[in-house]
């Protein structure tokens, strides 16, 4: 059975930009409408035609395997149009500004815009510049909120609740869109976040975040319900953070033994994709308390529910508009 | 009693706000007795060995769907699988700027195959036709049944699409402008049709 959100609560955001601004209600809406579209995959028809005769943009500035066809999937399910655009394969390589291919895939009739930026605030930016709707694929060190949806949907599916849940984040939080949007999602839905990695990959402003900091997972892991191992983003790090893979993972890695700390039920978490051996041990990675691949599956979900929230919040505020 | 109160059948004082324009078309015993005669007509309508399943439209259609499944199994001597299909994203005016908001989306919960059965589809008032249409479409998307009846308690009978119900509890014509709502006690606390 569905949860049954407030009657009169209303989604009425027609973007999606970040988890940062919402409200705790606002998520739950997410995640409630989201289990709806979980039963979609044992279908034998798995599409309804809720966004039919809409189009879907995939904005990618940078590269992405999982979110990208979560979000192609998610549209297809909907009986949406999507068009894929890379940064590549179009003119942004002859010099054309994020506004500028925007508006001139607007022209052509598109509602909703789907992008990923390497620069944070770009989703923002778009959304004041085009009336299509916009979803935050991730941009730069900002924001990840489809990402931290679908962490804090699994949560809820297989604990029941975050209210109260010690969850753990591990690895990269400086250069870490993923850790940012799960730290708003998490605390706003009741549980305690915990930042666990090295000095050098803690963010400067640290202490402003509403989480604790640890710089020792072996000590903490033992307290946590809920841990999310970060990949090690070698594409972002500058300098030289940690002495050594070999010594970053000695410390900070998911190893079996390290497991056996922790609480036989803890949930292990990771968004992808994983670097074995380095951040998280492949028998961890495959073993009985990973919900990795079911992180996948929900982001389907997710995606679809915000897909069609926004949708609707497009076509009353064109009610309304005189 | 005054002008303003009328005594209904089940002996408890009904007041009826008249200035308002609401009244009651049916009462409990008359929702229990008309959802029995139904039970009665479509289990004597049913063929030996013809494999029924009762699905609810959410979401008075639903609370219907299982009081009748509950009083088909008493008839045929099994029970009857149950489901609820959430139209929400079938709906017809869902793109269109002049449809209403629709309701919350929750999800359809047909935890069983519908290819080859007969689903008996429950709706609480069948009035323009489009949220049966729906239904239709959102059934046919989950497999392929052997065929659909369709049973409501009320009838308003407006019929913008071509679509009749197999079973009818109650035809109601009412003017242009006025609304039914259907209350039942699992959701409303109480049973009763009003027109207002």
């Amino acid at each position: 059975m569905a949860r049954l959100h407030d009657e009169t609560f209303r989604w009425w955001r027609k973007h999606l930009l970040g988890l940062r601004d919402l409200s705790r209600q606002e998520i739950e809406t997410i995640l409630d409408t989201a289990e709806g579209f979980e039963e979609f995959s044992t279908r034998s028809v798995k599409k309804a035609p809720a966004l039919r005769g809409k189009v879907v943009v995939n904005m990618f500035f940078e590269d992405s395997t999982r979110t990208r066809n979560s979000f192609t999937l998610a549209a297809n399910r909907l009986s949406a149009d999507v068009i894929e655009f890379t940064k590549t394969s179009s003119s942004v390589s002859k010099g054309e500004t994020l506004i500028d291919t925007a508006r001139n895939l607007e022209a052509m009739g598109i509602d909703i815009v789907v992008i990923r930026h390497n620069a944070g605030g770009a989703p923002k930016l778009l959304s004041r510049n085009i009336n299509a709707c916009i979803v935050n694929a991730g941009d730069g060190f900002n924001e990840h909120p489809t990402q931290a949806l679908l962490d804090t949907y699994t949560i809820r599916q297989v604990k029941g609740s975050l209210e109260g849940l010690k969850v753990g984040i591990v690895g990269d939080i400086t250069h870490s869109r993923v850790a940012r949007s799960n730290i708003w999602a998490m605390t706003k839905l009741g549980a305690e976040v915990t930042l666990i990695g090295p000095p050098t990959l803690m963010p400067a402003k640290v202490n402003e975040l509403p989480v604790k900091v640890s710089y020792s997972l072996d000590s903490v892991i033992e307290n946590l319900d809920v841990i999310n191992m970060l990949r090690i983003q070698f594409e972002r790090l500058g300098g030289n953070p940690f002495p050594s893979i070999r010594e970053y993972s000695h410390f900070f890695g998911l190893t079996v033994e390290r497991m056996r700390k922790a609480r036989p039920d803890m949930l292990v978490m990771h968004p992808g994709p994983i670097n074995r051996g380095l951040e998280i041990e492949s028998e961890v990675a495959d073993g009985p308390n990973s919900v990795i691949l079911r992180q996948v599956a929900n982001g389907l979900a997710v995606r679809m529910a915000v897909l069609f929230l926004v949708n609707q919040a497009a076509m009353e505020e064109q009610k309304y508009r005189v | 009693m005054t002008a303003g109160e009328k005594e209904n059948p089940s002996g408890r004082t009904e007041k009826l706000i008249y200035e308002t324009g609401m009244e009651v078309i049916l009462n409990q015993q008359q929702i229990q007795g008309i959802l029995q005669t139904m039970a009665d007509r479509i289990a004597s309508d049913l063929d030996q060995g013809t494999v029924v399943a009762v699905v609810g439209i959410r979401s008075r259609g639903e609370v219907l769907a299982e009081r009748l499944a509950n009083m088909l199994e008493s008839r045929l001597g099994h029970a009857l699988p149950c489901g609820t299909l959430d139209i929400t994203l079938y709906r017809d005016d869902l793109n269109d700027p002049q449809g209403r908001m629709p309701p919350a989306f929750q999800g359809t919960e047909i935890p069983f195959d519908v290819s080859g059965k007969t689903i008996l589809l429950v709706d609480d008032v069948l009035d323009t036709g489009r949220s049966v249409r729906a239904a239709m479409d959102a059934l046919i998307d989950l497999g392929r049944p052997k065929a659909i009846r369709l049973a409501v308690l009320v009838d308003r009978g407006r019929h913008e699409y071509p679509i009749q119900a197999d079973y009818t509890g109650h035809k109601l014509q009412i003017p242009e402008g006025k609304t039914i709502a259907v209350h039942l006690a699992e959701t409303d606390n109480k049973d009763q049709v009003i027109v207002q």
